[in-house]
């Protein structure tokens, strides 16, 4: 038992797409947990369902994206089944969102003040003038300088690293428990990457948040995550804490995927490369989806499907360690 | 930005010039408006006196420069079917046909674009569905035939709305107008709808689709995520990002129902410059027809400095923002 409330309880969340050819089922009843102030990692794949489960988190799946069973807690109580309107006040006030391209996430017509000052206002009972100077010192917190002038601009006037700050800004301004961030330095430079990873960890560290970090860039899990979670094809592959998933990988696709990450320092000639490609919603192979790449596949896992399993501090879906299960 | 219009306006001269020029090279074509004006048994020398009166035995060049050279002095001709000067009969009919023009935009504009945002949201609604099928009704009728329909409803069965002119006009100074009465502005009612019923479906249409686009981007989805109202998202932020195609289309639409009046005018016997336009035709009435082609193509140059003028109040990036150059 843990002490401790998690702040996000994820619980064998179901994410389906309803087509004509049948339903797809896109995030395959995953559950993971996020405690306060805590940062989560989340990799995989293009397609594995990371930001799918984001979007399921915010309530903001795509029709005809829905959410097909289980249960996600926020703060203890249930936020899948809310009303439009419950659910719309709670995003932006107690879960954010930061998404991947600065460049299109915020609206070309309006200055950036005007979109924080109205955001501000949605979620704080604050007047026009307070909110205004609140904005202008979320601004300065992030790093831009001269907001008093920069508040009045509009995004084209920003570069794009300048964007993703006034995103982070806008994604912070209400003081939310939860930063849902899906891939915020994927559009970025590499040279401006490690400056908003430094610059959204720094805050929100200050702001106690909590924070889900759906990337495919393990450096920036290795620099940020205190826990992981690796995800294949709408499952979770392996979970546990960042130091521990990275140094000793479980899950033979987590193997991989932490060979196939340039080091300085060893001597590896070649990067390790997992033969294959995940495969499509439509074709995911019975037992375990990893199986038709896994270099230590056997005969169980061809027909059944592994669910998490307690090894040490970390948990995998990987036959391979059945009966060597801890026990809580 | 004062430079910038007076650009416009010296270039519309131009443009009034070439309409001119173009025009009167066609009216070479249309007859010879001699055989108008004296009877079929006046003889050869009273047609070729007047024919020389109205400088008509000159070549066109020379034609074409005595019409310029008068309307630069303020002279716009007589006309030769009603023996008065041109500019008082424009300056007569013109309040009829603008009365009628804005009214019909107006009612494009008030039905189009809210039904536009709500087929846009509502995609797959009934409602939506229904009111797609009906614009198709709108889009492919002819103009004629919708007056034809209406007059039929309204004013022969039902009796409840007059079929044609503009009935009861009140003057205050040169301008006619039909609005501080009942009569007047019953006359209105079926012309006005006539005229722009097919602007209103597409406008709608064409805000459907720009709405549609603009759900889809990005900022529209951060937009939600900071748990905006429904009522911000859709109208604050959507709505707006399809306002600069919406313009440039009414714009174009507006010039073209000063054109379509021409049909309208004439179902209706609305005593505007449409009407009088065809009736000149049938007489070969050259100063009213240059005249009033010089007049249309003014009013497309100011509609188009209009419509420029309002992309810049609704798109920041087209501003040209001297002081934020080289904030970046």
């Amino acid at each position: 038992m843990r002490a401790n409330r998690p702040l996000l309880e994820v619980d064998r969340l179901r994410v389906e797409f309803p087509t004509r050819r049948g339903t797809l089922v896109a995030v395959d009843e995953i559950s993971f947990h996020i405690d306060p102030g805590e940062v989560l990692g989340v990799v995989g794949e293009s397609g594995a369902g990371k930001s799918l489960t984001g979007s399921a988190i915010i309530g903001l799946l795509e029709p005809p994206g829905r959410i097909a069973g289980g249960r996600i807690l926020f703060d203890g109580s249930r936020i899948d089944d809310l009303p439009y309107e419950q659910m719309r006040r709670i995003r932006g006030k107690q879960i954010g969102a930061v998404f991947q391209d600065p460049l299109t996430s915020l609206n070309p017509l309006y200055s950036v003040g005007r979109q924080l000052i109205e955001t501000i206002t949605t979620h704080l009972d604050l007047s026009e003038g307070q909110a205004r100077k609140r904005a202008i010192e979320l601004l300065a917190e992030v790093g831009i300088p001269a907001p008093e002038r920069r508040i009045d601009q509009y995004p084209h006037q920003f570069s794009g690293g300048m964007r993703q700050r006034v995103v982070i800004a806008l994604a912070l301004c209400a003081n939310p428990r939860l930063i849902i961030a899906d891939e915020p330095t994927t559009a970025l430079d590499v040279s401006i990457q490690a400056q908003i990873i430094a610059l959204l960890k720094k805050l929100c560290r200050e702001h106690g948040t909590a924070v889900m970090l759906v990337t495919h860039d393990m450096g920036v899990i290795a620099e940020t995550a205190d826990r992981v979670a690796v995800m294949y094809a709408g499952r979770i592959a392996e979970i546990g804490p960042a130091r521990q998933v990275i140094k000793q990988p479980l899950h033979p696709y987590t193997v991989g995927l932490m060979g196939s990450i340039p080091m300085v320092g060893t001597d590896a000639d070649r990067l390790v490369q997992i033969e294959g490609a995940m495969p499509r919603l439509t074709e995911i192979p019975p037992g375990c989806a990893f199986n038709p790449r896994c270099p230590k596949v056997f005969e169980r896992c061809r027909h059944d499907r592994p669910d998490l399993i307690r090894v040490g501090p970390a948990s995998t879906a990987c036959w391979l360690y059945d009966g060597q299960a801890g026990h809580d | 930005m004062l430079a910038f219009i007076v650009r416009r306006l010296i270039q519309s001269i131009i443009v009034m010039l070439a309409v001119a020029f173009i025009a009167f090279s066609l009216f070479q074509f249309t007859g010879d408006p001699i055989n108008n004006m004296v009877g079929p048994e006046a003889s050869a020398e009273t047609r070729q006196l007047l024919r020389e009166r109205l400088g008509l035995d000159k070549p066109f060049p020379i034609q074409f420069l005595h019409f310029v050279g008068n309307v630069v002095q303020g002279e716009f001709g007589v006309s030769y079917r009603l023996g008065m000067k041109v500019e008082d009969i424009l300056v007569q009919r013109l309040p009829a046909t603008l009365e009628l023009v804005a009214v019909a935009a107006l009612l494009a504009l008030a039905v189009g674009v809210p039904l536009g945002v709500y087929t846009g949201l509502h995609r797959y609604g009934a409602v939506s569905r229904l009111m797609l099928t009906l614009s198709l009704v709108g889009i492919s009728l002819p103009t004629f035939l919708i007056g034809i329909l209406l007059i039929l409803v309204f004013a022969v069965w039902l009796g409840w709305l007059p079929s044609f002119g503009r009935g009861k006009v009140v003057s205050i100074g040169w301008w006619t107008t039909n609005f501080t009465s009942w009569d007047g502005f019953r006359s209105i009612i079926l012309p006005a709808i006539t005229l722009s019923l097919f602007q209103m479906t597409l406008i709608m249409r064409l805000v459907r689709a720009e709405m549609l686009e603009v759900l889809r981007t990005d900022y529209i989805k951060f937009a939600r995520a900071r748990g905006l109202t429904n009522r911000a998202v859709n109208f604050g932020h959507a709505l707006k990002n399809t306002l600069v195609p919406v313009i440039t289309i009414t714009g174009l639409q507006i010039g073209a129902l000063i054109a379509f009046a021409i049909i309208t005018e004439t179902v209706f016997q609305w005593p505007g410059m449409g009407l009088l336009f065809l009736q000149a035709i049938q007489f070969v009435d050259i100063p009213v027809m240059s005249s009033y082609l010089v007049l249309v193509a003014f009013l497309f140059v100011i509609i188009n400095l209009v419509v420029d003028l309002l992309y810049y109040a609704v798109d920041p990036r087209l501003r040209i923002d001297r002081a934020a150059v080289g904030a970046h």
